[in-house]
């Protein structure tokens, strides 16, 4: 097990690799986890837990507690209602997208609990649509909208959605016309974001419940479009 | 050096050992500041247990400009920069 040293830090960081190990063009942080097996991986979380634990510094069942607290509040829920109170009200969708942190906070949502986390709304529009995406590594409003899927913290998906994100929006089935703009966003700093989908025709007398049962986490990334679901037209 | 919205800007072509957030497709860019936000924790002297703070942009990347004859069209790429990663055009 790995002493803790004084030299050691919580944030994220080059604690575990050298020069040598890093990965050419690397960005450094989670990136290297991408292409590390999951059984090293695990070691390497085990051993930090070890320490951290045997220094006093935690315990498990703190970092248990903490998860679960942390995970439930945490989900694509909280974005489909921000989503759907925006499509009723169209001052709340322009606080929104003028200053998402303040805006949430009307509907209860806090993400103060977890790192400070700056949010902004990206609006999909008839002439305009958006994906996020983290190239660097995986960059995600987890506090928001819960982990990511898998796929958004794969190479494959972070590497090709700024050269090709058209083809990559077909490969979802969410194509895009030639007369649409399409805008990426890449988290590479202390942003955030999630996208603000299109309402969904045929929803005029939808009430917010059912709004909200129309966005996905994929809509809120920006690689599916809203749309009425079982759950929203009942 | 101070920036504003629409400023026209190129992204430094730095290839440096350690912790550097600003990813190899867009170094050595032209670029437009989309957006401003104040002044944020640099991750890269953060990662080696400093805080320094420098203004954070949005920058906005027309993909011709990454891709040139590969680009599809239309496509604005946008990330997040430090300032230090950034000179004013």
């Amino acid at each position: 097990m790995p002493k803790p040293t004084a030299s050691f830090t919580p944030s994220c960081g080059n604690r575990t690799l050298s020069g040598s190990d890093r990965p050419a063009g690397s960005g450094g942080h989670e990136h290297e986890h991408a292409s590390e097996s999951g059984a090293a991986f695990t070691r390497r979380v085990d051993a930090l837990v070890a320490g951290l634990t045997h220094a006093g510094v935690t315990s498990d069942r703190e970092i248990t507690a903490t998860l679960e607290a942390f995970l439930a509040g945490a989900g694509p829920s909280n974005g489909a209602r921000i989503v759907a109170r925006a499509w009723l009200d169209a001052d709340f969708k322009a606080r929104v997208l003028a200053d998402a942190n303040a805006a949430i906070a009307e509907l209860g949502l806090d993400l103060s609990h977890w790192a400070p986390v700056t949010l902004r709304a990206v609006e999909n529009t008839a002439r305009v649509h958006n994906v996020i995406v983290c190239t660097l590594c995986s960059c995600y409003p987890i506090a928001l909208l819960g982990p990511s899927p898998s796929r958004y913290k794969s190479e494959a998906y972070r590497s090709r959605v700024v050269r090709e994100p058209r083809a990559v929006l077909r490969e979802f089935g969410c194509a895009v016309g030639d007369d649409v703009q399409l805008r990426v966003w890449d988290s590479t700093a202390e942003l955030r974001y999630f996208v603000l989908p299109r309402r969904p025709q045929g929803t005029a007398d939808f009430d917010e419940t059912q709004l909200a049962a129309c966005v996905s986490r994929d809509a809120l990334i920006g690689v599916a479009a809203a749309s009425i679901t079982p759950g929203s037209s009942g | 050096m101070k920036l504003a919205a629409g400023d026209r800007v190129m992204t430094s072509a730095r290839n440096p050992a350690g912790h550097y957030r600003l990813p190899r497709y867009l170094r050595g860019k032209p670029g437009i500041v989309e957006a401003l936000h104040g002044r944020y924790l640099l991750a890269d002297e953060r990662a080696a247990g400093r805080d320094v703070s420098e203004p954070l942009y949005t920058v906005a990347f027309a993909a011709r400009d990454l891709w040139e004859e590969d680009a599809e069209a239309d496509c604005i790429v946008h990330a997040e920069l430090w300032e230090s990663y950034l000179v004013g055009l």
